[in-house]
């Protein structure tokens, strides 16, 4: 029965939902690490802009806007983030843990100040970014079922793999951020401020993990709720880790997490013990982070001839 | 005392008030009350001795974390479970408490050491992760909170749930275990002095003997550590078993002194918490007490300023964070460090230009 729901295209198309925040904050995640910052900071990043893409798009009326003003946020705190670890010299993991404890405070106190609410946003009036049917694809068996009927964000998540890649790989900025990432001083000696880079690289980050945290308050959920983004942001550190900093690899790692999501969220409404089944996304980060590590050290050792 | 640690008190000293400063500016914007949140928030605990008392209780499980975590950040392993240790603990607290009849004494004594023997397995995992397959000892020990967290509320639910007892919450612990108030009009408790025994006892550890000497030294430099003959991934290991065990005991004392029925449903903080206190305590655990009585005693402000104003608690996590930034950045008054360091080199020079 469990197999049936797995093959199932419901499942792969809520697969592909749970995958979207992942996957941005992935994305966001890749491209400060391979300009060789790790940006911890991506689950307080992802709970801000939950909550001002709430705020925003009640405030313009249109979701558009409302995300536009968001990513905003999201690029004015990575930069923040920058100014701290580059200006400041700031150990860039304390950084990152100051940001996300202020954003776990700050999400609270500005929820209460602009809505009166308290843990939920449910006097806002926020419009959601829709959910859109494809033409054609729709019609193909299966792949349409999987395929159509996905937010726009889903769209847009998919879209950016390959704008990051192109970016990263094919762009000479891109080229720039990693060999400040591979290696800062030969860099410096070639005319590259690795600096300036840096804090490109951050906002960047910050700007396109925004887009998964309006995404969790504007389409995976209608409202926004205290500690939605639950520890994302970090699955979303492993996954592009795992998937060896590459837009593409964080891509497949993510949609693996993104499965377990789905699959939690299914077995919740079953017979099976609810907080067993809410373990599913860690324990597949956790191991899947333990099984790639492992394959990593051995094929270094084999390399090195050890 | 040298000036570099002046201006490192000085510098810490600073951050706070700056800290403050800036969430008295938020007060101001938000509240309708400002000057009597603020009142309440910086004199509230001193009203009465409960208050005071109420200090003295929240400072008792975060001197715990701020030990734990201290040792683990001195051997710079970056473990971040401490706060499933603490869960754990408290979870295991309570499981060997009802399904055990020890005698007085040796009951709460052997519930708090299971508690943290629970608590090192859970840094302990990370830990062998990072031996073994070189995993992040970051990111994986931060999943390790998220298990331990639903793992925790499962058995709480499923094995621990006291039917009779109206929300969500475990049997209470038999009273032999339970630890009694040791200043009456609070609820002060015997893990004040566990705590504080504790901090004497981790810094005895990290600054009189050769481990805690060769754990330091692999915080400072790990390749400079391994040549000089020092067994790192020992180093790894034990600071994370030991900084695990730490939390783990922290987490048994709080639910025996101050819930005696296992009730968290989600993660309580102390693990975050930690990050600020062995910011302010510079890593060495005889400064952690002082640290955590800081911000517990702006916690007890927040909370008594929070139940007579509209400003909510919250506010603190906000001066935590700018404390930790401000704090940690190297850079915050850099260029007065630079200018006391030119003033001493010259007065040096004078020194030595009058012999």
């Amino acid at each position: 029965m469990i197999l049936d729901a797995i093959f199932s295209p419901e499942f792969l198309n809520n697969t592909l939902r749970a995958t979207t925040p992942i996957l941005f904050a992935a994305l966001a995640s890749a491209i400060a690490s391979k300009s060789g910052v790790i940006n911890m900071a991506l689950e307080g990043i992802m709970l801000f802009t939950a909550l001002f893409g709430v705020i925003f798009s009640a405030a313009f009326q249109s979701p558009w806007l409302g995300l536009l003003a968001t990513m905003a946020v999201g690029g004015f705190i990575g930069f923040l983030l920058a100014f701290f670890v580059l200006r400041l010299k700031t150990d860039e993991i304390l950084a990152a843990i100051a940001i996300n404890l202020i954003a776990n405070g700050a999400t609270i106190l500005i929820l209460l100040f602009v809505s009166g609410d308290r843990g939920i946003s449910s006097s806002i009036q926020s419009i959601i970014i829709p959910r859109i049917t494809l033409p054609i694809i729709k019609d193909i068996p299966f792949l349409g079922e999987v395929l159509s009927n996905q937010n726009v964000l889903t769209y847009i998540s998919l879209i950016m793999v390959a704008v990051v890649h192109i970016f990263l790989y094919k762009t000479p900025l891109g080229l720039q951020i990693r060999a400040v990432g591979e290696n800062k001083d030969a860099a410096e000696s070639v005319g590259i401020s690795s600096k300036k880079i840096r804090y490109i690289s951050l906002t960047l980050s910050g700007v396109i993990a925004s887009l998964g945290g309006f995404f969790l308050s504007g389409g995976y959920m209608t409202k926004f709720t205290i500690g939605m983004s639950a520890g994302r942001g970090f699955i979303a550190l492993a996954a592009s880790a795992m998937g060896g900093n590459t837009p593409i690899g964080s891509f497949l790692v993510s949609l693996l997490f993104g499965a377990a999501q789905a699959l939690s969220n299914i077995l919740q409404l079953g017979a099976w013990p609810h907080e067993l089944v809410q373990m599913l996304p860690y324990a597949t980060t956790l191991i899947g982070l333990g099984v790639y590590s492992y394959s990593r050290m051995k094929k270094r050792q084999r390399l090195t001839g050890r | 005392m040298n000036s570099n640690t002046k201006l490192n008190i000085l510098r810490t000293l600073l951050a706070v008030f700056i800290a403050l400063l800036i969430s008295f500016g938020i007060i101001f914007l938000t509240s309708e009350e400002p000057v009597k949140a603020i009142v309440q928030l910086l004199t509230g605990p001193l009203q009465s001795q409960r208050r005071f008392g109420n200090v003295i209780e929240a400072m008792i499980p975060l001197i715990f974390t701020g030990v734990g975590i201290s040792i683990m950040f001195a051997a710079n392993e970056i473990n971040l479970a401490g706060e499933g240790a603490f869960h754990l603990g408290g979870l295991a607290a309570t499981y060997f408490a009802l399904n055990t009849a020890l005698p007085p004494v040796i009951s709460p004594l052997a519930t708090i050491i299971v508690a943290g023997l629970c608590g090192m397995i859970v840094t302990g995992i990370p830990a062998l992760m990072k031996i073994k397959t070189e995993s992040d000892v970051l990111v994986s020990s931060l999943m390790m909170n998220y298990l331990i967290l639903y793992f925790s509320t499962y058995i709480l639910s499923n094995i621990l749930r006291d039917p009779k007892a109206g929300a969500v919450v475990s049997y209470a612990v038999p009273s032999v275990t339970q630890f009694g108030t040791i200043i009456s009009g609070t609820r002060i408790h015997i893990g004040l002095f566990i705590a504080l025994a504790v901090a004497v006892l981790a810094y005895v550890f990290l600054y009189k003997t050769k481990l805690g000497y060769e754990l330091r030294v692999t915080g400072e430099n790990r390749e400079f550590a391994r040549y000089s003959g020092i067994n790192v991934v020992k180093i790894t290991l034990v600071s994370q078993l030991v900084g695990g065990t730490i939390f783990g005991i922290g987490g048994g004392v709080e639910l025996l002194g101050m819930y005696n029925r296992f009730t968290w449903t989600s993660l309580l903080g102390y693990g975050w918490d930690a990050i600020i206190i062995t910011t302010l305590a510079k890593k060495n655990p005889i400064y952690v007490p002082f640290a955590a009585f800081f911000l517990a005693y702006l916690r007890t402000g927040a909370s008594i300023m929070s139940r007579s104003t509209d400003v909510v608690t919250e506010i603190v996590t906000i001066t935590q964070g700018i404390i930790i930034l401000l704090v940690v950045a190297e850079q915050f008054l850099s260029k007065y460090k630079h200018k006391i360091i030119a003033r001493e080199a010259k007065a040096a020079l004078v020194e030595k230009e009058g012999e």
